[in-house]
């Protein structure tokens, strides 16, 4: 017994250090799945992260079963629904602007679609930008009484705006650059910055065109509030993938490719079994009833384009659902977002 | 079989002690190494600066509002420092706020007077049992944003107006000649110290009743009113707000903004300085108010000499915790807008793409603050051990 | 809110009258005192009552019931937080019968409350039957637990690890189980396994423990591992009973929930650490523990939450990717574990040397002594601090908020930004989600000091 004392732990030890080498063998495949890119490592998990948003009517926000959707969250489903043939196989996260640069950088997310403008620093500090899904700019909103017609009468306001965006960076510039007095009041989250608006906290808030007039959609009474006319930038808001893997980049950018040759060719979420057989080459290559796009060197299926379509529609479709004539949010003439055929500036290179 | 072999090595506790910490320091430093080595290459591979030269650089961002000027052609630094004074102020009015309700409402809860004394109690069960945060969002969102608009300002006698751009208050303004004044102060002032410590002096001495505390204060109140009548034309005057196109001009102003925040962190760290003052007066043994009162002092007298001095020395140590706590909670306000050291920190993330020397530098502030504090709390015990008994 | 006079003193001494005169009109300035400020709570009391009933808007309140409980966790699978709950209310239930005291208050009331709310003739969104079956269930499975354990006459030891099993089970089920391949469970089987044997080695080594003992966790331990890998593969894994639902789906009061609990429990163990390591004679040791205590404890929670949510990635491999909730729990841990440190840290230097002296009199080893006779001694002098520290962690969850997870405050906030007509009504929902705050905090802190008294009478 006395011997046993002594000796018992050092042969515990040893069959531990057995079973941990029983262990780790068994590892062996699963981390040669894992190195091989984000494609991957999104399947290997089973589902698509997108850091995007809760709190913004059109783009992303919670249906009353809270469910995410919107506009972005879309797009986002639209990935998913190529890889895993679900629209539902994603986990959003929900970020606010100021985290938008640090998550994607740190390639946590797979995809950050969470309107976020395209310029050529965070282009080369934060990630991929894929396509250019909707054309923004930023604008200003009064009080229709407030007797504002352009944005350089100005002079002297409180402005309210969200931290760590374009937004807030613009119209310090555009205030500066035009020798006007500013105060401002700097929100974290979209959701303050519009309720310090209403409540006469500032006299002008100031963001992307289509996010004001979501909002001012919102209001009890619409016809309170006004858009000045000036447009003060560029807003190209533009899905961003994480630096480094050019594979998920392509994919990404093809699958948002897909959905804007949908609309084109008139394929849609009613119509797409149909499409399937239809006369027309390019429709029955993109849906993979023929020929190839290049899908086999994306790592997707032939016909994801089908999945795709079925799960969220042609581009047309999504911004339908949220923005258009009838859509759950609000309703935002196209315009810019129109179709190239339609005088627009959405444009997808041909899928071939 | 009873011949002594001496410890056996891995049952010498010295040894044992040994390993224990080399694996301890050699786990914390691959540790270590793992992390540094996973930052190289992530900023190797994503360009991530991890320099401090940004600071150098313009912001470009504004900032609501700030103690000193600020634009946002200014430095990094420089928004930084906004941040910090921000912090500072929101911290030191707070904890003074907080101190004077939390004494009132503590002796309140020790009230002969029921309704006094249960009123003190709903506020403190209310207070305490709700969120900060959730009590700073209702402030902001529910209260200041409710106010009415600034043309319909709340006008208050002073005047003071009342609106969702904030409490303007007619200020103090220094004119030319108050230079001049400081000089004047500055010899009252030391005219009164000369004058209390002479008269305290001869109290003691003589036993005779020397108005050393009404004494100075006359001699100051004179000396200052001499310089005030002497400046050329008045030293200080006063800046009243008044009404333009947007907002109200000149005068003092509590943003909406820093009013929701101090309003919630005094509300909520005042509910726990009431429950340290009362528990500290009970501490108190019941004998020494019954002595004070059969000596012959008043109610009032008996609490503010006998009781408190007492009471303090129980009180403190926790209060100072609660100051670190208010100024811990100082950064909550990155969720009502209020520019504070972690507001723009997070702004100055965003737009110079840095995350990890500001968040150092972030922490480093807050490490320093609550060093202070800690600091200010030791001394205090150490002067408290020395008078004791 | 209301201002529910206390019962009232006896007043056959003294009368009505006497009474009010002592305590409201003793003098001058008392009864000025009493005039005003009864003046004001009546008519704040009014003015409030007015706009509860008649002028605020709840409907964004009564429309996101679901919301608010338990966030994005999907409908069709809400059956498991309701088994969990009615399971907690059986518990409830036997507690009651087995300890009395608070619990049979708060057991009273859970049950009246679900058998009102069951009842109830109000129609808030999604309120259907079904909804309110699980009320029923919950109230009935009180009064059921109570009872069967009447009549059993449990040990509370064994009531006690019911609810440590249940808490494991309960968060077991809410998670769900994911299809897992035979490698992955062996790999994890294995995994533990050699973890464990580990621990009890170097414990049963360090701490001279009897063989016998150390072989009899092990078997205990290893039979467990077996037990977990069978269920988790062949049980639940292969099937569809309880898919894994994502904890980014997890919201609401159930949220806030986990975040406490296993922010409290995780905190424990690394407490004790911490705490031992501080008063350890070990210069490298005690170091780390001071510089990690005074450091977290040095800066805001929030910093700590920032840190995890975008300084933490920078610092793993790439593209690593963890949950937000995990990462959300891993700040409170962090931070809960240095305030619980030195909570107990107050009960080890509570615990009298003589003890220590008796201890180690009777021959046992230093480890032997710390786990037997100290630790028992210092937790159960450091419960209520424990408890105070549970009580502020829990309203301190809601700072996930600003990490962007949908607790309580964070679905508020959303329903504000996704509905822009109820941007009017931020008062209302504030209130709502104070009071749902106010309930839980005021309870847990009455049965405190309940505990408190308890533990404080006959300490051994």
């Amino acid at each position: 017994m006395r011997h046993m004392k002594l000796r018992y732990p050092l042969l515990l030890i040893l069959v531990a250090i057995l079973m941990a080498a029983l262990a780790a063998c068994g590892d062996d495949d699963g981390d040669a799945a894992a190195s091989g890119g984000r494609l991957d490592t999104v399947k290997d998990r089973g589902n698509l992260i997108i850091a995007g948003r809760t709190d913004l009517a059109g783009f992303g926000f919670l249906d009353s079963s809270g469910k995410n959707v919107g506009f972005d969250i879309d797009l986002g489903r639209a990935v998913a629904a190529a890889i895993f043939g679900d629209p539902n196989a994603i986990e959003v996260r929900p970020i606010s602007a100021s985290e938008r640069g640090p998550t994607i950088q740190s390639g946590e997310v797979d995809v950050l679609t969470r309107n976020v403008t395209w310029t050529s620093t965070r282009d080369s500090q934060w990630g991929n930008y894929t396509t250019i899904m909707f054309y923004d700019g930023q604008g200003f909103m009064v009080r229709a009484d407030s007797g504002f017609e352009s944005a350089l009468d100005l002079d002297g306001v409180t402005a309210c705006v969200t931290s760590g965006t374009t937004t807030e960076l613009n119209l310090a510039d555009f205030f500066r650059q035009n020798g006007l007095a500013l105060e401002t009041v700097v929100f974290e989250d979209t959701a303050s910055v519009y309720g310090a608006y209403e409540s006469g906290r500032c006299d002008v808030t100031t963001s992307d065109k289509s996010q004001l007039a979501a909002i001012r959609s919102g209001f009890a009474s619409p016809g309170d509030h006004k858009i000045l006319p000036e447009t003060i930038s560029k807003e190209p808001l533009t899905p961003v993938v994480p630096h480094g893997d050019d594979q998920w980049f392509d994919l990404v950018k093809t699958v948002m490719w897909v959905l804007i040759n949908a609309e084109e060719m008139g394929v849609t979420q009613a119509n797409v079994d149909s499409m399937v057989t239809s006369d027309n080459i390019a429709i029955r290559r993109m849906l993979g009833a023929e020929g190839e796009f290049g899908q086999a060197d994306l790592g997707l299926d032939a016909d994801f384009a089908v999945d795709v379509i079925k799960a969220v529609g042609n581009y047309g479709e999504i911004y339908d659902r949220y923005m258009g004539p009838n859509g759950i949010s609000f309703e935002l003439p196209r315009q810019s977002n129109e179709l190239w055929l339609n005088g627009g500036l959405i444009y997808a290179p041909p899928l071939k | 079989m009873l011949t002594y072999r001496g410890i056996p090595l891995w049952r010498d506790v010295r040894v044992l002690q040994a390993i224990g910490q080399l694996v301890s320091v050699v786990f914390v430093v691959s540790l270590l190494v793992f992390f540094v080595a996973n930052l190289r290459s992530a900023a190797d591979e994503r360009g991530l600066s991890l320099g401090f030269d940004f600071l150098g650089q313009e912001a470009g961002f504004p900032i609501g509002e700030s103690v000193i000027d600020y634009d946002p052609g200014d430095s990094f630094l420089h928004a930084f420092a906004v941040g910090i004074i921000n912090t500072l102020k929101a911290a030191v009015l707070g904890v003074l706020l907080a101190t004077v309700l939390g004494i009132v409402v503590g002796l309140a809860r020790l009230s002969s007077n029921w309704l006094v004394r249960n009123l003190a109690g709903v506020y403190i069960q209310i207070i305490r049992n709700v969120p900060l945060l959730v009590q700073l969002f209702f402030w902001y969102f529910a209260v200041f944003q409710a106010l009415p608009l600034v043309q319909q300002a709340i006008r208050l006698p002073g005047p003071v107006y009342l609106s969702n751009r904030g409490l303007f208050f007619v200020s103090p303004q220094a004119t030319p000649s108050f230079d001049a004044w400081v000089a004047y102060l500055a010899a009252a002032l030391a005219v009164a110290a000369a004058l209390r410590f002479a008269l305290r002096w001869r109290e003691q001495r003589t036993g005779r009743p020397s108005h050393a505390v009404v004494g100075p204060w006359l001699a100051f109140a004179a000396i200052a009113a001499a310089g005030w009548l002497a400046a050329d034309g008045s030293p200080v005057v006063r800046n009243v707000p008044v009404l333009g196109e947007f907002n109200f001009a000149g005068g003092g102003r509590i943003t909406p903004e820093f009013g929701a925040l101090l309003v919630g962190l005094v509300l909520y760290t005042g509910a726990f300085i009431a429950e340290i003052v009362r528990a500290g007066v009970q501490s108190v043994s019941r004998g020494q108010r019954e002595a004070a009162l059969a000596v012959g002092l008043s109610n009032a007298q008996t609490t503010r000499l006998v009781i408190f001095p007492q009471a303090l020395r129980v009180i403190v140590p926790p209060l100072i915790s609660q100051y670190l706590n208010l100024t811990k909670n100082s950064s909550l306000a990155v969720a009502i807008a209020y520019p504070e050291l972690f507001t723009v920190g997070r702004t100055m993330i965003n737009q110079a793409g840095r995350a990890l020397p500001i968040f150092l530098l972030i922490m480093a502030a807050y490490l320093a603050m609550s060093l202070t504090w800690a600091a200010v709390g030791n001394l205090y015990n150490r002067r408290v051990q020395m008078v004791e008994r | 809110m209301a201002t529910t006079p206390e019962v009232l003193p006896p007043s056959t001494s003294v009368g009505i009258v006497g009474w009010l005169r002592a305590n409201l009109f003793s003098t001058a300035l008392n009864a000025a005192f009493t005039v005003v400020t009864g003046v004001l709570s009546v008519l704040m009391l009014v003015a409030i009552f007015r706009w509860v009933v008649f002028s605020a808007d709840w409907s964004p309140v009564t429309e996101s019931l679901k919301l608010f409980l338990v966030g994005q966790y999907p409908t069709e699978e809400l059956w498991r937080v309701g088994a969990v709950v009615v399971g907690a209310a059986a518990l409830m239930g036997v507690s009651w019968a087995v300890w009395g005291g608070v619990l049979r208050t708060f057991a009273r009331i859970m049950a009246a409350g679900s058998l009102i709310v069951a009842l109830s003739p109000l129609e808030p969104a999604g309120f259907d039957l079904a909804v309110r079956a699980w009320y029923l269930g919950g109230a009935a499975s009180i009064v059921l637990g109570f009872a069967l354990a009447r009549a059993a006459a449990l040990d509370p030891k064994w009531v006690m690890r019911a609810w440590v099993l249940g808490f494991f089970l309960g968060m077991a089920l809410i998670w769900g189980f994911e299809e897992t391949s035979l490698g992955e469970s062996l790999r994890g089987f294995f995994g533990a396994g050699a973890a464990l044997t580990v621990v009890l080695g170097v414990a049963g080594w360090v701490g001279r423990f009897p063989a016998g003992v150390v072989l009899r966790w092990l078997a205990w331990g290893w039979g467990a591992l077996f037990l977990v890998t069978i269920v988790m593969f062949w049980g639940l894994g292969q099937t569809d009973i309880a898919p894994r639902v994502g904890t980014s789906r997890w919201g609401g009061l159930l949220l806030t929930f986990v975040l406490a609990l296993v922010g409290i429990a995780a905190s424990f163990p690394i407490g004790v650490l911490l705490a031992l390591g501080r008063r350890s004679r070990l210069p490298v040791l005690k170091g780390f523990s001071i510089t990690f205590i005074e450091l977290v404890r040095g800066v805001p929670l929030v910093t700590l939450l920032f840190m995890t949510v975008i300084i933490v990635p920078l610092f793993l491999p790439r593209g690593t990717s963890f949950d937000l909730v995990l990462r959300a729990l891993f700040a409170i841990t962090l931070f809960s574990s240095a305030y619980m440190a030195e909570n107990i840290r107050g009960g080890l230097a509570a615990v009298p040397l003589g003890q220590i002296e008796g201890a180690k009199a009777l021959g046992l080893g230093g480890f032997q002594t710390m786990l037997f006779i100290v630790l028992p001694q210092a937790l159960r002098a450091v419960i209520p601090a424990i408890v105070g520290q549970f009580i502020s962690l829990f309203k301190d969850t809601t700072l996930v908020v600003i990490v962007g997870l949908l607790d309580v405050l964070g679905i508020g906030k959303a329903l504000f930004l996704g509905n822009v007509r109820w941007f009017g009504a931020q008062a209302e929902v504030y209130l709502f989600i104070a009071a749902v705050f106010w309930v839980f905090t005021f309870a847990m802190a009455y049965a405190s000091r309940k505990l408190e008294d308890t533990l404080g009478v006959g300490t051994r």
